[in-house]
């Protein structure tokens, strides 16, 4: 009761918001693994941020260089990209690797070494 | 252009995204209620596109990842710019779950908002954005006319 009262009372605080926008991504699968193809233009290396947390991978991008003379005519948006997937937990998460070339983020995704498809030679 | 086989419906990894199913739901609704698709085999696709101008330069700026910069080709007559180009898709094995990304050839067509000097123009292609520098022509330039009040 008291915890209600006191969240009253103090000032509120809102959360920035920040606005993102959900770039394309075209998933498949291999021997190895998933890779996740992610387009991000207008992102370099250094505004890439991969994060793993409780199962959930989250991919942000941000724009390095926005421009900053008045647009006369304009389609794109100077909104981050952000997308968060579930991921299958047969992934091992530490053999995630990553890169990004002329702003497409390819990330792989192996698949631990116990669920993928093996071949038993019979004895 | 979509060459990659699309199987919503045959995904076994559905815990990817919980939202998926719903997502391919609205968007097979739109397609029905939209005869003539804004992306397909048709239209192509059709990356971002801004333009911006200064006193002295149009910039051009074309957002399309991962593409290589000779794939690009970039014509000017008289005013009118156009982009073109193809996104290929590159060899790729295995079963796909989800393809969002378009391939194929785009172009895009537009009138400048200036005379720009052909001769000086530049292209270059960096993180998946296509920037290209039209120096303007002097006598599209503004002027400063000084005049004298007697």
């Amino acid at each position: 009761m008291s915890e209600i009262v006191k969240r009253e009372t103090a000032p509120v605080k809102r959360a920035e918001r920040v606005e993102t926008v959900s770039p394309v991504v075209d998933i498949h699968q291999n021997a190895d693994g998933y890779v996740l193809e992610v387009e991000m233009p207008g992102v370099s290396k250094s505004g890439v941020e991969i994060t793993f947390e409780d199962g959930k991978l989250t991919l942000t991008g941000h724009r390095t260089d926005i421009p900053t003379e008045d647009a006369v005519y304009r389609e794109s948006s100077d909104a981050d990209y952000r997308r968060v997937f579930d991921l299958d937990p047969t992934v091992d998460s530490s053999r995630i690797e990553a890169s990004i070339d002329q702003g497409l983020l390819t990330v792989k995704l192996p698949k631990a070494e116990a669920a993928r498809p093996r071949r038993i030679p019979v004895a | 252009m979509r060459l990659v086989s699309y199987k919503p419906q045959l995904t076994p990894w559905s815990s990817f995204d919980r939202l998926a199913s719903l997502r391919d739901l609205f968007d097979s609704a739109f397609q029905l209620a939209n005869q003539a698709p804004l992306f397909g085999p048709d239209r192509g696709w059709m990356p971002a596109l801004d333009i911006y101008e200064d006193d002295d330069r149009i910039t051009v700026r074309l957002e399309a990842a991962g593409m290589k910069k000779e794939d690009f080709d970039i014509s000017l007559h008289d005013d009118n710019l156009t982009i073109s180009g193809e996104r290929k898709v590159e060899n790729r094995d295995g079963e796909s779950f989800r393809s969002e990304r378009f391939f194929g050839k785009f172009s895009r067509t537009f009138t400048l908002p200036a005379q720009v000097k052909a001769d000086k123009v530049k292209a270059t292609y960096k993180d998946g954005v296509l920037t290209i520098d039209l120096p303007k022509a002097d006598e599209a330039k503004p002027h400063k006319i000084t005049v004298d009040v007697k």
